[in-house]
């Protein structure tokens, strides 16, 4: 056997020496995050015997008898997970679609609605609600404004994406029937993206009760508020039913949620 | 009934697809273009019906009702025009394309509705349009769509899924939705590039009912030769956006046809541009 050698020296750069250098960034950004965050297992170690006797008074055991008093507040949050999706997905829908270059041909529309879509997704929903108790005191109202405008712009964003990548073809073939914009949408786009359409609403609904635990926090009503209040006065026994329960509806609703999402796309 | 005079389209990228084309169509013709990829054929198509925008010329429709945009009308009261489309303002351009009729190399049905909402989806421009987006056709579109489906043999699948249908059937629903828009010109695109041998040849001769059947005119995009001398009436070659060959097919022609190709290929035809024997 002598097979002839080939020369690899004239050949173009294996890439493997390029990603060996993007993972030491990688690695290096990392890194540098945990030093610069201050975050060290050392502190976790050494104050372990406070975790443990914390969770010992939360859960060792909970307040079984404060159930009653967190299903209401934990409906209420639901309620308002509920509305804020459903909101946040009926305004979404036509901002998404005059982002969408291939509906919207105008720059002049596309442009502003494309940086509502940006802006929006920037403002966490905790500020939001902070805003809104202030303006509109305090209660679920404010929370489930939030709520709304947290999920337009999930919704809105994913959407938005959703429509960019369809396929065109049905665009042409619906346009070269005579068929105007609204019927298009309607018999070429509609039908490609309506189930991810759906899916978003409820990932965001999935999204919305674990955020709206939270937004209590700030006055915004629901579960949160019941959570303030319990570790305020350091009942972290309550806590611990607060959190079993919670627990236990955030689990079935994603559940849900999620089976019927996979059936949809 | 269509004529084309010195049609160009340049595209923002700076490719000239068309350079200054002149053709004629008439009536009941079944013209096939041929031509290598790239020679412009796609552009030309597409710019028949303004899905693209030509950059110069003009496509001039005859004997056109000023009023109803409807072309090619036998008599009528008002007094008939010859309308450059050109010209036209998008409003008035759907009413034209109502006319027209378009199949694709990628089908370009809707794979999520149903083949009869597919169907029907080529009678949208017919109806108002808060009618149409609730999916809401009277009772006769109905069955126009399903004698649509008829004619080309696909009626027991209207109901089914278009996804769950072969290449072959999907190129058919788009096939009966040119016939339930009642289209007078049907442009095919490369009806038959995705397609197997056998499913070719069924299609392409649903294509010619059409022609003979329901009189339309059509024009058609083909990569092989024999199916442009088995189906056809007229051949056109195009080249580098130019018409560089243009004859009326008669079988004794065959031959010399096959010959003369080669000025549009660039290369003598080989097997490889022949489908094959099938039927």
């Amino acid at each position: 056997m002598n097979l002839p050698i080939i020369d690899t020296s004239e050949l173009p750069k294996s890439p493997k020496l390029k990603l060996y250098i993007n993972m030491g960034i990688v690695l290096f950004l990392i890194i540098g995050a945990f030093i610069f965050a201050g975050f060290s297992f050392l502190d976790i170690l050494l104050n372990i015997q406070y975790s443990t006797r914390l969770l010992g008074r939360m859960f060792f055991p909970p307040e079984w008898a404060f159930a009653d008093n967190v299903v209401s507040p934990l409906l209420e949050t639901i309620q308002m997970a509920v509305v804020g999706s459903f909101i946040g997905a009926v305004f979404a829908f036509p901002v998404a679609f005059s982002a969408a270059s291939v509906f919207t041909k105008s720059k002049w529309i596309h442009g502003p609605s494309r940086a509502i879509l940006n802006v929006v997704r920037t403002i966490p929903a905790l500020v939001l609600a902070s805003l809104f108790v202030a303006v509109f005191g305090i209660g679920s109202f404010a929370g489930t404004l939030a709520l709304s405008i947290f999920s337009f712009g999930l919704i809105s964003k994913m959407l938005y994406e959703s429509i960019e990548a369809i396929d065109l073809g049905p665009i042409e073939a619906l346009e070269s029937t005579g068929a105007n914009k609204l019927e298009i949408l309607r018999y070429a786009i509609l039908p490609q993206i309506l189930p991810q359409y759906m899916s978003y609403t409820l990932y965001a609904f999935e999204v919305n009760v674990r955020a709206a635990a939270v937004l209590g926090y700030v006055g915004a009503g629901g579960i949160g508020q019941v959570y303030e209040r319990a570790l305020a006065w350091r009942q972290f026994d309550r806590v611990g039913m607060i959190i079993i329960v919670s627990f236990a509806a955030v689990l079935i609703i994603d559940t849900l949620s999620s089976s019927l999402r996979r059936r949809l796309v | 009934m269509i004529s084309i005079q010195n049609l160009s389209k340049t595209y923002p990228n700076g490719t000239k697809a068309l350079k200054n084309l002149d053709l004629e169509i008439k009536e009941g013709e079944f013209l096939a273009v041929l031509g290598l990829s790239g020679a412009g054929k796609s552009t030309l198509l597409r710019c028949i019906n303004r899905i693209i925008e030509p950059s110069e010329g003009s496509i001039v429709f005859k004997n056109m009702n000023p009023e109803t945009f409807e072309f090619n009308v036998q008599d009528s009261s008002v007094e008939l025009i010859d309308q450059d489309i050109t010209k036209l303002k998008n409003k008035n351009m759907r009413k034209v394309r109502k006319q027209i009729g378009m199949v694709f190399q990628s089908f370009n049905i809707i794979k999520r509705m149903s083949v009869i909402q597919n169907v029907l989806s080529g009678r949208v421009a017919y109806h108002p349009t808060y009618k149409t987006i609730f999916g809401l056709f009277p009772e006769e579109d109905k069955q126009i769509a399903y004698r649509a489906l008829k004619k080309v043999d696909i009626l027991e699948k209207t109901f089914m899924r278009a996804s769950d249908l072969s290449g072959g059937q999907m190129q058919r629903v788009a096939i009966a939705r040119s016939i339930a828009q009642e289209a007078k010109v049907l442009l095919a695109d490369e009806p038959v590039a995705s397609l197997d041998p056998i499913t070719t040849f069924e299609v392409m001769s649903y294509i010619k009912k059409l022609n003979t059947e329901e009189n339309m005119t059509v024009i058609a995009n083909l990569h092989h030769v024999d199916l442009a001398l088995k189906y056809a009436t007229r051949i056109v070659g195009i080249k580098g956006g130019e018409v560089v060959y243009d004859i009326q097919i008669k079988p004794e022609l065959h031959q010399k046809i096959i010959e003369d190709l080669e000025i549009v290929y660039g290369r003598p035809i080989s097997d490889e541009d022949f489908v094959g024997e099938a039927e």
